[in-house]
């Protein structure tokens, strides 16, 4: 027999160095990745990391460590976590945690600090992080005293990952991860300023139902708050059961199926001229986890004028902040869903407002012009859609890659849309999709980039070629910034003031240089042959894409403008 | 509209800061902000007197306050019953002749001497808003050197009566 002797009694407490209390409460959190960056501040962070491994993602750039955990963040459902030095380490990621903070994206940031002995003297890499992101984190944390590290790191991915998601971050200087302690690790959380609320209220849902008996012109409207409350298959129930159409968000796209018949796709200013016609005539506007942001609802005047307005969100300071809210919900996209559809919901009678939207669809598609030579952007991103059967994570940057995207993928499935909506980060499509891809490694990862913005993060090519993340991806090539150059010749005489780059790098040669395969192309033949072939391939792939230089995307509410005064609805 | 908000915060480094800063990236204007301890320990509370253009600012303040984790409760006593009062010190030019005349004035005010020099005087004076702004409007014939106030602090009244107005930001309007 051998069996074994408990010679030793597992000790209630160990000493351990704040460094290595903070891996164990990452281990705690089920954080099984992390993107991030050294630097003199967060070494005993790393030593400790070194010594107890949880998967580290070394990007070459701390703004592109935070889009990668946005990234992955956004796909996974979980909160992405980063670390970055002191100083300039920190300073870096205020792109990201901004970007996070807009769009709503659960991350907990790690910076490292100077000594609290040194705190306030400027000394070495010393910056203010928490006076610079109080305004664009949902919370953040500096550690004064060790002890009370397991309790912050608890707290901050609960404030991350409940409510409304977003960024919190944690300043740890550099002699705090280095002190011993035994720790008290805990599990629950006391907040009191910190209660956010999911239920819906009864009355308010029963007031919205007889809302929806009534209407004559209801309209939904489905934002990223319900691929947050994961209430995608809800969504569908609801407005099947009610046969209510449905417009997507920029960022809610993907909620509902892009080939529903009653989806009537993307509002706003480059949304389609029925989504913003119908949101422009409706009597009845549901919006269900949608912010109404300025880029939607163009001029507020003339947003919804005659709609009575039902507003789900989590965030109650979002209702009513824009939009005049007659029917205002405070909860979690997903219960208040289940909550009407658990009443006996009376379909409105729309048959003819169901009619009249099939038919301003059948008379106002999206379009494209014939002119010039090139790939047609918009065939392209169509080729994209059909080679990944529509099932690829896509990622964007801003601009009019990311519009023709938005208008063009036909996105079917939550989550699989990533870009950057509320900042409009140029370089974030590119290690967003690093992100996605590390969260989904079996999944076709597409990062569409414009070739301005590829440029903004290119260096992310080594991380890719490092990790072998076979990330695909697609420069929409038209040698310009071109949304900058289409307001230029929409809006200031075509003065193209710092707008044009017609000096490049051969996209090719540089992928090259990383050891990943490159192809160029500029015919829509071309483009379909690469493809084909780069698309189902395992490795990375870039495809540097010539499209059409001088190509708009349309249909656009032009600034300051209404829903209803659309411009480049027709050829 | 002027309105007067009572913020109750968890006593935690960085919460004026906080408070503050979201009150500048939302563009709402402070009048004047007092802060202190209150009867619990690790709670403070901040009395603001914002400046806002409507209603739904005036909602906004108080959403945007409420979302801060450090917040513990917000509220708009505008409309109730309250006591508010304000300190302010004034240093007043004097001459021989004035120095009696400036005990007349603040006389009725209940207000102090509390520093005397040869050619000036300081006088301390606690009131509400209007009671300060209308002794400082007397003195200010004589030549006001140094004003310094405090910001008003309030408290709604123990007992409110007939308060038929009184507004509700909740969120079921």
């Amino acid at each position: 027999m051998n069996a074994k002797v408990e010679t030793k009694a597992k000790p209630l407490k160990q000493a351990m160095s704040g460094a290595e209390l903070f891996i164990e409460a990452l281990k705690k959190e089920n954080v099984e990745v992390v993107f991030g960056y050294p630097g003199g501040a967060v070494l005993p962070l790393y030593d400790a990391l070194y010594r107890n491994p949880i998967r580290h993602i070394l990007a070459r750039h701390e703004q592109a460590a935070i889009h990668a955990a946005e990234g992955y963040a956004r796909v996974s459902g979980k909160p992405g976590v980063v670390i970055a030095t002191s100083g300039p380490g920190a300073t870096n990621l205020v792109t990201g945690i901004t970007d996070a903070m807009m769009d709503s994206l659960p991350l907990v940031v790690f910076t490292g600090q100077v000594a609290t002995g040194v705190i306030g003297t400027d000394a070495f890499q010393e910056a203010d992080v928490i006076g610079i992101t109080m305004p664009i984190t949902k919370h953040n944390y500096q550690v004064r005293d060790l002890n009370e590290l397991p309790r912050i790191i608890r707290e901050a991915f609960h404030i991350a990952t409940t409510g409304r998601p977003g960024p919190v971050l944690i300043d740890i200087p550099k002699d705090i991860a280095t002190t011993v302690t035994e720790p008290t690790f805990v599990t629950d959380v006391h907040l009191p300023g910190y209660q956010p609320n999911t239920t819906p209220n009864v009355l308010q849902i029963k007031k919205l139902a007889e809302a929806i008996a009534q209407a004559e012109k209801p309209l939904i409207l489905a934002g990223a708050g319900v691929l947050h409350g994961k209430a995608a298959e809800e969504l569908l129930a609801f407005a099947e059961e009610t046969n209510i159409p449905v417009v997507n968000t920029l960022l809610g796209l993907g909620s509902f199926p892009a080939d529903h018949p009653l989806f009537l796709g993307m509002g706003g200013m480059h949304g389609t001229y029925t989504a913003n016609m119908a949101m422009y005539e409706a009597d009845l506007l549901i919006n269900i986890g949608a912010r109404f942001d300025d880029r939607l609802t163009g001029n507020l005047q003339h947003f919804a004028p005659n709609a009575m307005v039902a507003h789900i969100d989590i965030d109650p300071a979002e209702i009513g902040k824009n939009v005049d809210t007659h029917i205002p919900i405070v909860a979690d996209a997903k219960e208040a869903l289940q909550k009407l559809l658990d009443l006996e919901l009376t379909a409105p009678e729309a048959n003819e407002w169901r009619l009249h939207l099939k038919q301003s669809q059948k008379e106002f598609p999206l379009w494209q012009s014939e002119e010039e030579e090139g790939i047609s952007p918009q065939q392209l991103t169509k080729m994209i859609h059909d080679v990944t059967s529509g099932e690829a994570i896509v990622t964007t940057d801003v601009g009019q890659h990311q519009m023709w995207t938005a208008q063009y993928y036909g996105f079917s499935q939550p989550n699989r849309w990533v870009t950057s909506g509320g900042l409009g980060t140029m370089g974030f499509g590119f290690p967003a999709a690093i992100g996605a891809q590390i969260a989904h490694p079996d999944d076709t990862v597409v990062a569409i980039a414009g070739d301005a913005g590829f440029q903004m993060t290119l260096q992310e090519l080594g991380l890719v070629a490092e990790l072998k993340l076979p990330v695909k991806i697609i420069i929409y090539n038209n040698q310009a910034l071109g949304m900058v150059r289409q307001w230029q010749e929409k809006f200031y005489e075509e003065r193209y003031s710092q707008s044009l780059l017609p000096c490049q790098p051969d996209f090719v040669q540089l992928a090259g240089a990383y050891g990943i395969k490159g192809y160029s192309v500029s015919t829509e033949e071309e483009a379909e042959q690469v493809l084909k072939e780069a698309l189902t391939s395992r490795e990375p792939v870039l495809i540097d894409c010539r499209i059409k230089r001088k190509e708009k995307v349309y249909p656009m509410i032009a600034p300051g403008k209404g829903l209803h005064e659309m411009i480049g609805v027709r050829p | 509209m002027k309105r007067t908000v009572t913020v109750t915060v968890l006593n935690q480094s960085g919460v004026l800061n906080r408070i503050t800063g979201l009150f500048t990236k939302r563009q709402f204007n402070i009048e004047s902000i007092t802060v202190g301890p209150t009867e619990t320990e690790g709670i403070s509370k901040m009395t603001v007197i914002v400046h806002v253009e409507d209603e739904r600012v005036a909602e906004q303040v108080l959403k945007q306050l409420n979302k801060q984790v450090d917040v513990l409760k917000v509220t708009d006593i505008t409309d109730q019953a309250v006591v508010s009062r304000e300190l302010a010190l004034i240093k007043v030019l004097t001459t021989p002749q004035t120095r009696a005349e400036i005990n007349v004035i603040i006389e009725p005010f209940r207000a102090t001497i509390i520093d005397v020099a040869k050619d000036s005087v300081t006088i301390q004076v606690v009131g509400n808003f209007e009671k300060i702004e209308a002794m400082i409007e007397l003195l200010r014939p004589y030549g006001i050197k140094e004003l310094s106030r405090t910001g008003q602090t309030a408290l709604t009244r123990g007992s409110q009566k007939q308060v038929t107005d009184l507004k509700q930001y909740s969120i079921l309007k």
